[in-house]
């Protein structure tokens, strides 16, 4: 009984919070309700039983992507105003995006296919928890199985990745860097020079 | 309603028994480690440090805690009210969750759970928000170029300590933290078998608590104190708070993922008898000390300077260990499991 509680609570402010993400004024505000969002997700995935996959979605998602998100959305400096002014204007661009996303989802989830023993499983855990951890379980499946899909989802990040510095690389010239291994490599017989000066002489 | 007692009501009151008693002498720690460092910062600068309040000044914290929480809370004009409150109340909650997964001894933790290291990284990656939301909601320039800085910075070091991390489960095989203790006393403290881990994680965790010489988004010479410079009473208390159960926490991710938790230093017998939490704390009180003697010994980092020991040496370095320990295991057929 208190599992569905805390599953309809997790699900309600899951919820309220997402309609809160798009509908609230100020973006930071926005993003801060997502951070909710994320969380609540997590909670639902902990209760499913799924603990390593709740942690890395808070690892990742909170504690990695939505700060470098906060972060931007603070730098920029927003006209909440002129950002509401379009709004009408954008409304049938936007709906149409969402109707195609539905009519896609709809789409796969018609043609679903389940593997031909996974009726079986249904309602248990495979393999069983008590044997062997989450962790244990996914790294198995992704290292076997789907080990080929694993490395492109990681290369096509390797691609981003490198397009962003390359888009954001620029050399300038004239620009005093600090090198720190000239710094250490550096020695009295080439920095110091010690001279006998005589009184009144000078140099 | 018999069920409901002994199904619901007493496992609560159980638990929250036990929370009390983590967190009360977490408290106490908290409030001590302050005049500790006080004391120890004057000792290397060959001042008394305070000693006016109490014998020895024992009593400076209670003075301290009184005199914050007497003082007004002000509210900065055009602030985020209610995320200005949020932030120093989550700073502080995030500083006391984490301990729910630490083990003090053998069979001494709240709620020994399997993934409980990707918790703990959870739970003090999340400790960035506390500090960038009360820069934000402020409504001060320090305050959010403070919250800035520690997010750029505490982004940055994560990463490192998440390879460190990595390198450590991979001779353990498991991710709960009792079974790290049980595995080193068997195969002997990782602090010798990952040294050079040991310092990364160890420096990583300094500037992860924006420690010196990593307290840039402090840095009380240009940015006043940066993100807590709106804060006052209470609520910067809780800042404050925070902060130090944060050092004091990393002390203990350190002691039980390098330095065997609560086992004692050697396996025989004068050793042994010693309880493991004695040890423990031990452990804990020597890192710590390590903090505030870096703290009264070395000069801040250059922002550019951290940003590149973070990236170019730490990173590389504990990515380099890590496929290293890998192949180690996997060639010597010393996989664990």
């Amino acid at each position: 009984m208190i599992q569905a509680l805390v599953f309809y609570l997790f699900a309600a402010v899951a919820v309220a919070s997402g309609v809160m993400v798009i509908s609230a004024r100020n973006p930071v505000h926005a993003v801060l309700f997502l951070i909710l969002t994320f969380f609540n997700a997590a909670g639902l995935f902990l209760l499913c039983g799924a603990e390593f996959l709740a942690m890395v979605l808070v690892v990742v998602y909170v504690g990695a992507v939505a700060v470098l998100f906060l972060f931007v959305v603070m730098l920029l400096d927003i006209n909440y105003l002129k950002l509401r002014e379009g709004f009408l204007q954008y409304l049938p661009t936007g709906a149409l995006i969402g109707l195609v996303l539905l009519a896609e989802l709809l789409l796969v989830f018609g043609s679903w296919k389940f593997a031909p023993d996974a009726p079986l499983s249904v309602g248990t855990h495979v393999p069983d928890p008590a044997v062997v951890t989450n962790t244990d379980a996914i790294g198995r499946l992704l290292y076997t199985e789907y080990f080929y899909l694993f490395q492109i989802a990681g290369l096509v990040l390797l691609v981003a990745m490198i397009g962003t510095i390359l888009l954001t690389l620029r050399s300038r010239t004239g620009v005093r860097k600090q090198k720190i291994s000239s710094q250490v490599t550096r020695t009295k017989a080439d920095s110091v020079e010690i001279r006998k000066v005589p009184s009144g002489g000078g140099i | 309603m018999a069920e409901l007692w002994t199904g619901y009501v007493w496992p609560t009151a159980v638990i929250v028994a036990r929370i009390l008693a983590i967190v009360l002498p977490l408290l106490v720690a908290v409030a001590y480690l302050t005049l500790a460092e006080r004391k120890v910062i004057g000792a290397i600068q060959m001042r008394k440090g305070p000693n006016v309040v109490g014998p020895f000044g024992l009593l400076q914290p209670v003075a301290d805690g009184l005199k914050l929480f007497f003082k007004e809370t002000i509210v900065p004009t055009g602030a985020s009210k209610v995320v200005f409150f949020i932030s120093p109340a989550l700073t502080f909650i995030l500083a006391l969750v984490a301990w729910a997964v630490i083990p003090f001894d053998e069979g001494w933790v709240l709620a020994n759970i399997n993934v409980g290291v990707l918790y703990l990284f959870a739970i003090s990656s999340l400790g960035v928000y506390g500090i960038i939301m009360a820069g934000w909601a402020s409504n001060s320039k320090y305050a959010f170029l403070g919250g800035l800085r520690a997010a750029a910075q505490m982004v940055s070091y994560e990463v490192s300590i998440g390879f460190v991390m990595i390198s450590v489960l991979l001779c353990v095989g498991s991710l709960n933290l009792t079974d790290i203790v049980h595995a080193q006393a068997e195969k002997g403290w990782f602090v010798f078998w990952h040294l050079p881990m040991f310092v990364i994680f160890y420096t990583s965790c300094l500037a992860e608590t924006n420690r010196s010489p990593f307290d840039l988004m402090e840095a009380e010479s240009e940015l006043v104190t940066g993100y807590n410079v709106e804060y006052s009473a209470m609520t910067f208390a809780l800042f404050y708070l925070g902060e130090y159960a944060n050092m004091i926490l990393v002390c203990a991710m350190t002691t039980v993922l390098f330095l065997g938790g609560w086992l004692s230093p050697l396996p025989f017998a004068p050793f042994t008898a010693v309880p493991g939490i004695i040890w423990f704390a031990l452990k804990v009180s020597v890192l710590l000390f390590g903090f505030l003697w870096i703290r009264a010994t070395f000069p801040r980092y250059r922002f550019d300077q951290l940003m590149r020991l973070g990236w170019k040496v730490f990173l590389p370095f504990s990515l380099v260990w890590l496929i290293l320990t890998a192949g180690v295991l996997e060639f010597g057929g010393w996989l664990p499991k």
